[in-house]
């Protein structure tokens, strides 16, 4: 599966979309639906509420297994794909489309941290070896 | 086994709408074969092998240990008056082994045991199965086109049982292991779907089925794991652990449970209820009913229509107890 090279990743395999106007979307990458296999149920953080980068802010579960979504960056949840509320498959059918939740950033800094495409492909690379 | 070999959700559907197919080979076969091979079975296994009377005939059953716990669940064959044939978990097979032969050894039973990990298993199971066994074995058919429910029978070097861990119609079919490939291709080729153990334990768990190691194991008693009616208590026959049955009185039972909100209940959450807490053992999302389904050991007053709350991480999740299976034959038993 080809990484998008316009997205920036985490090492806990959130993808991040950065838009014109400041604001982030975040959602889970091809590699992490893939891991989980069938996703049964999203949980989206509440609109409004600010995360540190790092934090718990979500959780994904599969058939399989359950998995802590985490903000790529600090911020405030400005939006959310209600979506996958009852539709929770469409990560699974198109992990860049389906997006979570948007973010807008409080440290622009932290953007730097994030990791590009070939960063990322490179650790889930080691990841799998 | 793997886990799953495409979407684990699509395994599981097929199944119930069609056929599937698992290689269950890490299951053991055990044979025991000699003049005292009945009444030997008669002692190690909590349900009585003698009401086995037609060959090919199969029991579910209880191992038990002196304390009443559950040692290992297994499926024993009546294949005629000498000899018998145990299936038994993998995880538990060299513990089961060592446990037979010493009781066989100790009473000193005139029976042989014989680990077959010559026999390769394959669970051929939903609404289509038979019939895609027939098309790919022909000569099986007469064979096994009358073959009851609950029962196994020979047909040349394979044994097919009418069985299964899935709530469908299928076989549960022994091969020997050179040959299970080409049976497996065969099945593949007739548009049988590989599935994994995710849909296994999907399928399984809306079947109500218990799982050994989680929903029972050493320390509960086939009295707190819904499984009374594989214990026979009746006459005189004595087997191991029954004096611990008749003596303690079970304090835990295994409900069904279904999730009320969204989310996912797994196994070991913790939940409240009016008479007490429980734990779930079981849990997981239901494809066919489209929502969460648990097994859970609750206090023994808790009723079937009571709600309980399950705290899954942060949350209390509220669920309601239910009777269980929750799905047989690809239908929902839920009543509302």
């Amino acid at each position: 599966m080809q990484l998008p090279a316009d997205l920036q990743y985490t090492d806990t395999h959130e993808w991040v979309r950065r838009h014109g106007d400041g604001t982030v979307t975040i959602g889970i990458t091809w590699h992490a639906q893939e891991r989980l296999g069938d996703l049964v149920y999203v949980e989206n953080p509440q609109p409004g509420k600010s995360f540190k980068k790092g934090q718990e802010c979500g959780v994904v579960e599969s058939v399989k297994a359950a998995a802590d979504i985490y903000a790529p960056i600090s911020g405030d949840v400005i939006a959310v794909n209600a979506e996958l509320a009852s539709n929770p498959e469409k990560i699974n059918q198109d992990a860049y489309a389906a997006w979570m939740f948007k973010l807008k950033p409080s440290d622009p800094g932290e953007f730097e941290q994030l990791l590009d495409s070939v960063a990322y492909e490179k650790l889930i690379t080691a990841e799998s070896a | 086994m793997p886990l799953h070999y495409g979407s684990q959700i699509e395994e599981h559907h097929r199944v119930r709408r069609d056929a599937g197919v698992f290689d269950v080979s890490h299951m053991l076969v055990i044979d025991v074969e000699g003049v005292a091979a009945r009444d030997f079975l008669r002692r190690v296994l909590a349900n009585d092998v003698a009401r086995l009377v037609l060959p090919g005939k199969a029991l579910y059953s209880c191992m038990l240990n002196d304390a009443g716990g559950i040692l290992d669940d297994l499926i024993v064959y009546h294949l005629d008056a000498r000899r018998f044939r145990l299936v038994v978990n993998a995880g538990t097979a060299q513990k089961d082994l060592s446990c037979l032969t010493a009781t066989r050894d100790q009473l000193a039973f005139d029976c042989a045991l014989q680990p077959r990990r010559d026999l390769a298993i394959l669970a051929l199971q939903g609404p289509g199965a038979r019939a895609r066994f027939w098309h790919v074995r022909e000569a099986a058919h007469a064979l096994t086109r009358d073959l009851p429910v609950f029962q196994g029978t020979d047909v040349a070097n394979l044994f097919v049982a009418r069985t299964g861990y899935t709530g469908e119609d299928g076989f549960e079919i022994m091969v020997p292991v050179d040959e299970v490939v080409a049976l497996w291709r065969d099945l593949i080729a007739a548009s049988v779907t590989a599935c994994g153990l995710g849909a296994r334990d999907t399928l399984r768990l809306e079947a109500g089925m218990n799982l050994y190691g989680q929903d029972m194991d050493e320390s509960v008693t086939p009295f707190e794991c819904g499984l009374a009616w594989t214990v026979d208590l009746k006459a005189e026959r004595d087997f191991i652990g029954r004096a611990a049955l008749l003596g303690a009185a079970a304090r835990t039972r295994l409900v069904g449970l279904v999730l009320l909100e969204r989310g996912v209940l797994r196994s070991h959450q913790a939940l409240r209820t009016v008479h007490g807490d429980g734990v779930t053992t079981s849990g997981s999302f239901s494809p066919t009913l489209g929502r969460s389904i648990a097994l859970a050991r609750v206090p023994l007053r808790v009723e079937v229509g009571d709600l309980v709350e399950v705290q899954v991480r942060d949350k209390l999740l509220a669920a309601k107890v239910v009777k269980y299976p929750f799905v047989r034959m690809g239908k929902s038993l839920l009543t509302s």
